[in-house]
């Protein structure tokens, strides 16, 4: 449960965020979600990572889809991924989610301090 | 152990974030470039913004029709309404190419790619690209009324500069992470710099010097002759310079300083040149005078031109612009048309400073220390300190070669003459074109093109053909300007110009039609000294010949000359090579090749195998005639094509053809045979890794993206014939970069063409939308709207309001 709302928390807040943040709000998003909702272990990590990967894909696909992929197309020989459109979808997702992942780390890292403090 | 990890991850997710968000050598930073918020997938995008926009400082609503190709054709109330949405448009479709442009032209790249581009920016400065723009800002200015329409254009270009996010960005910056800054009146300088270097910064004068110094006057003479024993001069032979009072200043008795270069600085493109011919009433099927020109330049994306229509209720133009610059550059309107052609003058001379000390604060000119003048050059360099060089000016010009660059000497220097430092007013020059109606109009809109000097190629409705060979030329004593001259005599220095009445031209000549492609402006007997700075000689006579072939000559005949690939050089060259070469022990493979090139007709079409055996036969023998030049440590430049073969064919036995590096003497058969040898194994290669020979393949034309090593963003194996020398002068990576004709009916009927498309950006399906049809040498028909109500061609309609 806490799974699922950690993940709906971090993808609300991301697409709040990068309205007025630069890309980086998305790692502010997943660390405010991390401190807000306590995952354990993996998740931790895991869980914003799918949020934002998941996010950064179907955005980019829906940017990219409604122009024929013609700069994707090109983007993805420049890179260098050999044209491979899809692989260029999966590095943007990995990149977004990973550090989305690490910014949840730390969030919870910071709750973890927290909470131990007051109790 | 909660803190040790606190602080671990909290050191992760930052440094992480960081990385991201940093260019690491080649690799954008990642985080920024790829987040679909803010990154190039934004970029994905082939619009032209919203139907109804609001414009800053406009003071009427201008109405801007977008065509099938993404041209956008301006109906705008008045002349500071219309530049300022040029200048608006331009920025939209052309941000960060123009920008990038004008760093070039200034010297700035480093403050890109870093410490890769000093070298670079170093010979800018040198070059005294923005003292010329400083120079040409200022004759701007004194033109009442001009300045305010260039600021209409640079407010136009900032207008959609200041309203763009991060995320609205041209994939350019975010590629090497960088952000656009405002336009300025200097950077609409800088870019007429840009072209005038482009079309008239070359020069031999060091590599004459040296080779004089070496051989000898007399051999430089033979080798580099003023005029070749063929000439199908831009002004026909038969124009009478009788009636002219011509004052021409005498040969200076002092010497010329003999110093031997080793290095010297970069060189335009020597094919950056162009075609251009149009035939009055007389010569035309339909009775209308009809003109045709296609400026050849590098090719590359974003392409060098944006097509515009631009249209007040005074006047109405079509034609190409240069992104940075107001109005349209080559085009026609209602009455006129008009084209040009690089005119190839020597118009750049070195001059050898002799110092007082090394502190170069004086130097010696007309028996006394004169003072002379520094500016320092401040090049920025991305991630790096600030780069300081000390730039001498004298009368002359900037000091380029000196001690601290491509020299050694303490106490002398080579100062720069140039006519792109004199202050022209090019931009004034193509307003005034935009609006001519008639040859008077025509002419007195040229006396403000200073350089790169041009043949202008005019013809109007009223049915008048006219070139003019359009620049401020120095009037040169004979001899003067070929060699490093003696910056210490002053009857070495400029002694005047050539009258602007003086400037070679013709109008309505006998023959019907007037033509140009940088061949000799005129014959000998031009009054005025011109020598041969690298002439063309071989497509001037194609295409004149094809024009006394017949009497009469539609658009059609005009596609038809584009695309000719005739190669004259060839017809001249390999029948000899063929009669010549030895073929006693010679093997059947190579039997099968001089058959194969005694039946090539000298075409370079697409799939002619004979075409890449004669080219690569050529380029051999071509080397090895003058192995003597190329092994030198000095620099040395190779005498033109058309003297190469002229020397094959009469000099056989001549000193050069012996090839320095064997014992024994050779003699051009000698060449012809050895470098036939060569060129076998060549074509072996070739042949071994593409399957074929066909002259397409092999000359793999390609249309590359201005920023070099991003081929993800070129064109490349573009099906396409022709080469440097012939009409279609499609080489590898250069060519037309924009083919137009016009019929002078009323209105005019044009069709045109260039190698890109009207976007800049690599997202966009406009991008790189016109290169298929210029390769498979067609044309759109263009739309030249006679009022804004025609617009049933168009596909988007878009409404500028002033900005309330």
């Amino acid at each position: 449960m806490t799974k699922t709302y950690n993940f709906s928390l971090t993808l609300v807040l991301a697409l709040v965020f990068t309205l007025f943040l630069p890309w980086w709000g998305v790692m502010v998003a997943a660390f405010m979600a991390g401190a807000i909702v306590r995952l354990r272990n993996v998740s931790a990590f895991f869980v914003p990572f799918l949020a934002i990967t998941l996010f950064w894909i179907v955005y980019a696909w829906v940017l990219s889809s409604s122009n024929d992929f013609i700069l994707a197309e090109k983007i993805a020989v420049l890179l260098p991924l050999k044209g491979n459109v899809f692989a260029l979808f999966l590095l943007t997702g990995i990149i977004g989610g990973l550090s989305a992942g690490v910014a949840g780390v730390f969030g919870n890292q910071v709750r973890a301090v927290f909470s131990q403090q007051n109790s | 152990m909660k803190w040790f990890k606190l602080i671990l991850s909290g050191l992760l997710c930052i440094g992480l974030g960081i990385a991201l968000n940093t260019k690491l050598g080649q690799i954008p930073p990642l985080g920024k470039f790829l987040s679909p918020q803010a990154g190039v997938w934004q970029n994905e995008d082939s619009g032209m913004g919203d139907a109804i926009e609001n414009l800053e400082g406009l003071s009427a609503p201008v109405e801007v029709f977008y065509d099938e190709a993404l041209i956008p054709h301006v109906f705008a109330q008045n002349d500071q309404d219309l530049y300022r949405t040029q200048g608006y448009l331009t920025a939209r479709h052309r941000l960060w190419q123009m920008e990038f442009q004008t760093h070039a032209s200034a010297g700035r790249v480093s403050e890109l790619i870093g410490t890769d581009g000093i070298e670079y920016d170093r010979g800018q400065r040198r070059k005294g690209m923005i003292f010329g723009a400083e120079k040409a800002l200022e004759t701007m200015k004194e033109v009442p009324g001009l300045e305010a329409l260039l600021v209409a254009y640079r407010d136009g270009v900032n207008s959609y500069i200041s309203q763009l996010e991060p995320a609205d960005y041209p994939v350019e910056y975010k590629l090497l992470d960088y952000v656009p800054e405002p336009w300025t009146l200097k950077k609409t300088a800088l870019l007429l710099m840009y072209m005038s270097d482009m079309l008239s910064g070359g020069d031999h004068d060091l590599e004459f010097t040296n080779f004089v110094k070496k051989y000898g006057k007399e051999r430089f003479d033979l080798l580099y002759p003023d005029f070749y024993d063929v000439n199908d001069p831009v002004i026909p032979a038969e124009r009478d310079w009788s009636d002219w009072e011509v004052e021409v200043p005498s040969v200076s008795e002092g010497d010329f300083p003999l110093d031997f270069t080793a290095n010297t600085m970069d060189k335009p493109h020597p094919d950056n040149g162009s075609n251009n011919w149009a035939v009055g009433p007389g010569k035309s099927k339909t009775g209308n005078a009809i003109l045709a020109n296609d400026p050849h330049l590098g090719l590359n994306l974003p392409s060098i031109w944006f097509a515009m229509q631009l249209a007040t209720p005074e006047k109405n133009t079509f034609g190409v612009t240069l992104p940075g610059a107001a109005g349209i550059v080559i085009g026609f309107n209602n009455h006129i048309s008009w084209g040009v052609t690089n005119a190839t003058r020597d118009v750049k001379d070195w001059y050898k400073i002799k110092f007082q000390d090394d502190k170069r604060e004086a130097y010696w000119h007309d028996e006394q220390w004169k003072p002379t003048t520094k500016k320092i050059e401040e090049i920025v360099i991305r991630g790096g300190e600030v780069y300081y060089d000390t730039v001498v000016y004298t009368h002359h010009g900037p000091v380029s070669y000196d001690h601290s660059f491509k020299g050694n000497e303490q106490q002398s220097g080579y100062a720069m003459q140039w006519t792109g430092h004199l202050g022209g007013n090019n931009q004034q020059a193509f307003l005034e074109l935009n609006a001519a109606k008639n040859y008077d109009e025509y002419e007195a809109a040229l006396q403000y093109f200073v350089a790169p000097a041009q043949n202008f190629i005019f013809s109007s409705t009223e049915g008048d053909i006219a070139l003019w060979i359009q620049g401020k030329f120095p009037n040169k004593w004979k001899g003067q300007g070929k060699f490093l001259m003696d910056g210490t005599n002053p009857e070495h220095d400029w002694q005047g110009f050539i009258p602007q009445q003086h400037n070679a031209h013709v109008k309505n000549p006998e023959r019907g039609f007037v033509s140009s492609s940088n061949q000799h402006p005129t014959d000998p007997s031009y009054p005025y000294y011109v020598f041969n700075d690298g002439y063309d000689t071989y497509r001037n006579r194609v295409i004149n010949d094809f024009f006394r072939s017949k009497e009469k000559f539609g658009v059609q005949d005009f596609q038809d000359l584009h695309n000719n690939n005739y190669n004259l050089k060839a017809a001249e060259l390999l029948p000899h090579l063929l009669e010549q070469i030895d073929r006693t022990g010679i093997s059947a493979d190579e039997i099968d090749v001089l058959n194969e090139l005694s039946q090539w007709d000298f075409y370079n079409d697409l799939d002619k195998v004979g075409a890449t055996m004669f080219e690569r036969w050529w380029t051999r023998l071509r080397v090895m005639v003058w192995d003597e030049l190329s092994s030198d440590s000095l620099e040395l430049d190779f005498p033109f094509t058309y003297q190469t073969v002229y020397m094959l064919k009469n000099h056989p036995d001549n000193e050069f053809m012996d090839i320095v590096e064997t014992d024994e003497v050779e003699t051009a058969p000698d060449l012809i045979l050895k470098s036939f040898k060569e060129a076998m194994e060549d074509l072996e290669t070739i042949e071994s890794r593409r399957g074929n020979l066909k002259w397409g393949d092999y000359k793999g034309t390609f249309v590359a993206h201005l920023l070099p090593g991003v081929s993800a963003f070129g064109r490349y194996n573009l099906p396409i014939g022709g080469n440097g020398g012939i009409v279609n002068a499609t080489s590898r990576n250069h060519g037309p970069s924009w083919r137009m004709i016009v019929e002078m009916s009323s209105p005019p009927k044009a069709y045109a063409v260039y190698p890109g498309g009207q976007s800049g950006n690599p997202g966009s399906k406009y991008y790189d939308n016109m290169v298929d049809t210029w390769a498979a040498g067609n044309y759109m028909d263009i739309q030249f709207m006679q009022k804004a109500s025609d617009s049933e061609k168009m596909i988007f309609i878009q409404t500028i309001n002033p900005k309330p």
